[in-house]
């Protein structure tokens, strides 16, 4: 009975292929723009594994930020979260805490952080954009209490080592850490219940709850995962700071939603790939770099950021309506 | 047959012949109707007889396609809203159009608020407004309240006052008495009696017919588009009218195995939820499939989502087999019931996601293999023959039918033994419809039990081994299909509250 005629199914493969690797595409053009202009600064080891350094904390951030997303929520408290992990990792370390353990600790903090947004959100049924606005602000207060007001640099670690570069030109391992926590949520979100669940809650909150999905335990689950991956963010910023510092990463929460809109993510829930993130988290990365080399002042650099931004949710809206 | 006593004079509104498509589909198939200044004239019509786009053609809303409308013996050509409004039709809705914050004064007065030199006149709209609550009989109510203070029936007065101070010819009433007590009933019909001494006319649309004969003069039925009658409505029985509104001929749509029914599924004792319903008692059994009648509004869709766990239930219990817990959705799920919701788009769906995802998502393995889910996926698509490209397409490329297939498919994917369905052919062609039927009886045939509200009485008719119907709230007995006209659940589901009420 299910006739399936090839025309739409190829066009409809064709768009997929597209919204797949749009982001990609993207970032293969922004690479090419700067390689032609600036090929020897541009085009070497060394300056991609800057670039990639420079993208692991926002990239750590996306990894949880595509999953709240997903699930139609938002977490504006990304940045403080990170300047109270790295407080807490700093004063840990002081303590002669093992660096594993602190770093452990701090990941776990993250994650109560997203406990305390999960809890808010669905026992008080306030929105999350109220929720995560207040506890930004509470956060970080928080972090400036705990560190009375000032940076805390402990003796050196081996932490500190994550985000170094190293002189082979590979990138630092911390790269690698959140390439494969990555890895891990892509496929979290693709083959297990709870990952098909936020997708379910994203698109369509009244058919999850008529299908029996558990949305308030899940939602409370997903800004858990939001905030272990602040905290993950975290000791990646707090490596490359070498200290704790609670007026670190100001904004950081909006260049993280920025790059997993610019990945393909809908604001409105349902729709994001942990990929697509990340390579919108790399966009940014490879402008700012580009535009460094370039000779332009910053200025410069945040007018092309924010243009791209608007550009990349322009061209998915363009996309979608074409569809329906 | 226009009324004999008025045709010496000139009607105050007379439609003929009005007719108005959308697309494909004749909303109005020619309408007449006459009615004279000081009448009362009740419109009556089935849900879906075209009643709200006649209201709408009158208003200025839409235009018709053909026919003619005057008044007072000039054409009426109304070119929008604002128009129809100046010509002096005014209407009232079932969903009332306050702006709670103003005053009663200045909701009187809204969007017709006299001015002195570009500034507005406070005294005159006082003054205007406290006119026409005089008019009508209520000047205690206090013109400088906010009308969000007001109950529902002083509001209702303030939207009445609203047509009188624009100089109203023809005052609709739509479904007025819906949300008003008895008191506040009898308080309107004086209400209404009184515009009627004062010459203007009054199209009061009502499902219940006990009112309509109390207070209208004169009536007219439509059905499927088209005026069916009408007439003086002290010639008339409420039964009469009923027949009229009904009258159509069972096609060969419907299928139904003689079957025999087993042991209980479900059990619903006295279930009140927090609106609607008010006491609803029903027992299911395997092999049965059981209708639920009634009138948009009496609080079908409501039980079905109480006894689902989807709002909150407030008295009685539902034991599904020998479970008697609070129902939760998911527990639901788990005892072996699933439901197809009533809005597919907003709840029944999720548009944006696949075929594969949408249909199995309450039976989702802790490890999701995608493979193993398009072809779960396939399989159903197949057996109900929904036409897609493949499984991984989303849903929102399906047609209305197609996308109503799913919706069930998902029943049958969880295996359920007890399906709700809520209007489930809806909206949807015939083609799916005749699937939807087969389906049901198939399930019916393999022991399963299945609830269906629908307000299309043939298909109930049709398929349905009992039929209950509820009125406000309230469900009658289930009784044997064969005990059952479309006359007959007209009856039941239009009859005034019982006793109950006085209590």
């Amino acid at each position: 009975m299910a006739s399936a005629p090839s025309a739409p199914s190829a066009q409809s493969r064709l768009r997929h292929v597209l919204s797949a690797f749009g982001p990609a595409i993207g970032l293969f053009f922004a690479c090419a723009l700067f390689a032609g202009l600036r090929w020897q600064t541009f085009m070497s080891v060394d300056n991609f594994a800057i670039m990639l350094q420079q993208t692991a904390v926002i990239g750590a951030g996306a990894i949880g930020m595509t999953v709240v997303i997903v699930a139609g929520g938002i977490d504006l408290a990304v940045g403080s979260t990170v300047a109270l992990v790295t407080v807490a990792i700093a004063l840990l370390l002081k303590e002669q805490v093992s660096p594993l353990l602190a770093a452990l600790g701090g990941v776990g903090l993250g994650g109560v952080c997203g406990l305390l947004t999960g809890t808010l959100v669905t026992r008080l049924g306030l929105t999350p954009f109220i929720v995560t606005l207040g506890l930004m602000g509470a956060l970080r207060g928080a972090a400036k209490g705990l560190a009375s007001e000032q940076p805390i640099y402990p003796d050196e670690t081996w932490l500190n080592g994550l985000m170094k570069l190293r002189d082979n030109g590979a990138p630092p391992i911390g790269v690698w850490i959140t390439l494969a926590l990555a890895v891990v949520v892509a496929l979290m979100l693709r083959y297990t219940r709870f990952g098909r669940h936020v997708f379910a809650i994203g698109s369509n909150e009244q058919t999850a709850r008529l299908c029996g999905v558990p949305i308030e335990r899940q939602k409370i689950l997903i800004y858990v995962v939001g905030g272990l991956f602040a905290g993950v963010a975290a000791v990646l910023q707090f490596a490359y700071l070498t200290g704790g510092d609670p007026t670190t990463s100001v904004g950081l929460e909006l260049n993280v939603i920025a790059a997993v809109v610019i990945g393909g993510a809908s604001l409105s829930g349902g729709q994001g790939t942990v990929l697509g993130s990340l390579i919108g988290a790399l966009i940014m990365s490879v402008v700012a770099n580009g535009c460094t080399k370039l000779g332009m002042p910053n200025w410069v650099q945040e007018i092309v950021t924010g243009g791209i931004i608007v550009a990349a949710v322009l061209l998915d809206q363009l996309r979608r309506r074409g569809r329906s | 047959m226009p009324p004999s006593a008025e045709t010496a004079s000139q009607p105050r509104l007379r439609l003929d012949g009005v007719r108005k498509a959308f697309g494909a589909t004749l909303a109005l198939n020619g309408v007449s109707l006459a009615v004279a200044a000081g009448e009362v004239h009740a419109l009556v019509g089935e849900n879906g007889a075209g009643k709200s786009t006649l209201m709408k053609v009158l208003a200025g809303v839409h235009r018709p396609d053909a026919g003619t409308m005057q008044i007072d013996g000039r054409d009426y050509v109304p070119s929008g809203p604002l128009a129809a409004r100046e010509a002096g039709i005014l209407m009232v809705h079932q969903e009332l159009a306050i702006a709670p914050h103003l005053t009663v004064a200045e909701n009187i007065l809204l969007g017709a608020e006299p001015t002195r030199g570009g500034l507005l006149d406070r005294g005159e709209v006082r003054r205007r407004a406290g006119e026409a609550l005089a008019e009508l009989g209520r000047p205690d109510i206090p013109l400088d309240r906010p009308a969000g203070q007001l109950s529902i029936a002083e509001q209702q007065l303030v939207e009445i006052a609203r047509a009188i101070a624009l100089g109203c010819r023809v005052l609709v009433l739509d479904e007025p008495t819906s949300s008003l007590t008895l008191a506040d009933t009898e308080k309107l019909f004086a209400l209404v009696r009184r515009l009627r001494a004062q010459g203007r006319s009054v199209i009061y649309i009502s499902h219940f017919l006990e009112e309509v004969k109390a207070i209208s003069d004169h009536f007219t039925v439509l059905r499927d588009g088209a005026s069916v009658g009408s007439g003086r409505t002290a010639d008339v029985t409420p039964d009469e009218i009923a027949r009229l509104m009904v009258g159509r001929n069972v096609s060969e749509l419907y299928v139904r195995s003689p079957r025999i029914p087993g042991d209980t599924l479900i059990a619903i004792n006295a279930v009140a939820g927090v609106k609607r319903p008010t006491a609803a008692s029903l027992q299911l059994r395997r092999g049965e499939v059981v209708g639920l009648a009634g009138l948009v509004g009496a609080g079908r869709t409501e039980l079905l989502r109480t006894v689902f766990g989807l709002d909150a239930l407030t008295a009685g219990d539902v034991k599904v087999g020998a479970f008697t817990s609070a129902g939760s959705p998911a527990a639901r799920w788990r005892q072996g019931v699933g439901l197809v919701s009533e809005d597919r788009k907003t709840e029944g769906l999720a548009l944006d996601l696949s075929i594969a995802d949408n249909l199995t998502l309450t039976r989702l393995p802790s490890w999701v293999r995608p493979a193993a889910q398009a072809a779960d996926a396939q399989r159903w698509v197949e057996k109900l023959g929904v036409r897609c490209a493949h499984p991984r397409q989303t849903i929102r490329e399906l047609s209305g039918g197609n996308q109503q297939k799913v919706a069930l498919a998902r029943l049958l994917h969880h295996d359920v033994d007890v399906l709700l369905l809520d209007e489930p052919t809806r909206g949807i062609d015939v083609g799916a419809k005749q699937t939807i039927y087969r389906v049901i009886d198939e399930l019916a045939c393999a022991g399963k039990g299945v609830l269906v509200v629908s307000s299309y009485l043939p298909e109930l008719l049709g398929i349905c081994d009992r039929i209950a119907v509820m009125c406000r709230g309230v469900l009658g007995p289930a009784r044997p299909v064969a005990e059952w006209n479309e006359h007959k659940i007209m009856l039941a589901a239009t009859a005034t509250a019982p006793a109950a009420d006085a209590a």
